[in-house]
């Protein structure tokens, strides 16, 4: 293997590093739909970490590898219609997600502060925040996003 | 360079297509299925979702990305190589002896998950805690192998 099937093998890790962690938070979105107490709401956390951490790295190494194999590769240049369009959609994902992120992060803050008032039971407020339908609605634009890069990096339009 | 960095001949994109988001929907179930099962800690909640996670994600996904898999090399007709590269190898090999360890898994959590109604089956989650992580890992390898594709 040359340097650049390395470069590119890591892009393409990176890239399913990035739909991993997405895919990881929607199965926290669908769980955390029936947990209406802080201990639970919580306890989830660990788990959401290792999503974030996913998606930080799915994140850095697609654009860094991709953003290197378009100067690298013979016959890609970074101003290709389908790379532009990839990066354009990679800034909007990136933003989305950090909506989605603070979104889901009003839960385990409530229960926090619901933990520390030593309420330790079911709170219907809990439960109306972690079924937050503005974080259900911007998830699934960022993945429509991740999906319409995938797509873009597989047909290569005007490629 | 590899299949992902070249153009193809435009009816190769969808099978490929298919094949991709399966693999990536196998490794994000197993991601998350071992997430789940790693921060448990014996909470019975975590490991339903652990065990659930790979039943309804990772398995789906192994089937998409196996029927994708068949699809793209029946259009590249790779099958009727005189020898296999090597990257090909590989692929096959973890994705067919990957899926037989899933379903292994799958049973012996399977269990796992009944049996904690009668406060049992910590060790069997565990177990299939440890195979989860092993395919991960293996299927980790062979994402690389099809993307850098060595010969």
């Amino acid at each position: 293997m040359r340097f650049n099937d390395w470069m590119l093998a890591f892009h393409v890790l990176a890239a399913f590093s990035l739909v991993a962690g997405s895919t990881l938070f929607w199965v926290l979105v669908v769980a955390v739909r029936r947990i209406d107490t802080p201990d639970d709401t919580l306890r989830l956390g660990p788990v959401a970490k290792v999503g974030n951490a996913a998606i930080g790295i799915g994140m850095g190494g697609t654009i860094i590898l991709g953003v290197y194999l378009a100067f690298a590769v013979d016959g890609y240049a970074l101003w290709d219609g389908w790379i532009l369009a990839a990066l354009v959609l990679w800034f909007i994902g990136a933003a989305l997600g950090r909506q989605v992120g603070e979104a889901y992060m009003q839960g385990p803050k409530k229960a926090l502060e619901l933990k520390e008032a030593g309420q330790n039971g079911p709170n219907a407020e809990l439960l109306a925040i972690n079924r937050t339908s503005r974080g259900v609605f911007l998830h699934t634009l960022t993945s429509i996003v991740l999906l319409l890069i995938i797509i873009d990096m597989i047909w290569k339009p005007g490629a | 360079m590899s299949v992902l960095a070249t153009v193809r001949p435009d009816d190769w994109n969808f099978p490929l297509f298919v094949h991709i988001i399966g693999a990536m929907i196998l490794i994000a179930g197993l991601l998350t299925g071992a997430a789940a099962l790693f921060f448990a800690k014996g909470d019975e909640k975590l490991l339903r979702l652990g065990f659930w996670s790979l039943m309804l994600v990772s398995f789906p996904g192994w089937i998409v990305m196996r029927l994708g898999a068949q699809w793209i090399a029946s259009k590249e007709q790779l099958d009727n190589l005189p020898k296999n590269p090597r990257w090909l190898d590989i692929g096959f090999m973890v994705a067919d002896i990957g899926g037989l360890v899933l379903v292994i898994t799958l049973i012996v959590g399977g269990i796992g998950v009944y049996r904690l109604q009668q406060g049992k089956g910590a060790a069997l989650l565990k177990a299939t805690l440890v195979l989860s992580v092993l395919l991960l890992a293996a299927y980790v390898v062979a994402v690389w192998a099809m993307a850098g594709k060595p010969r």
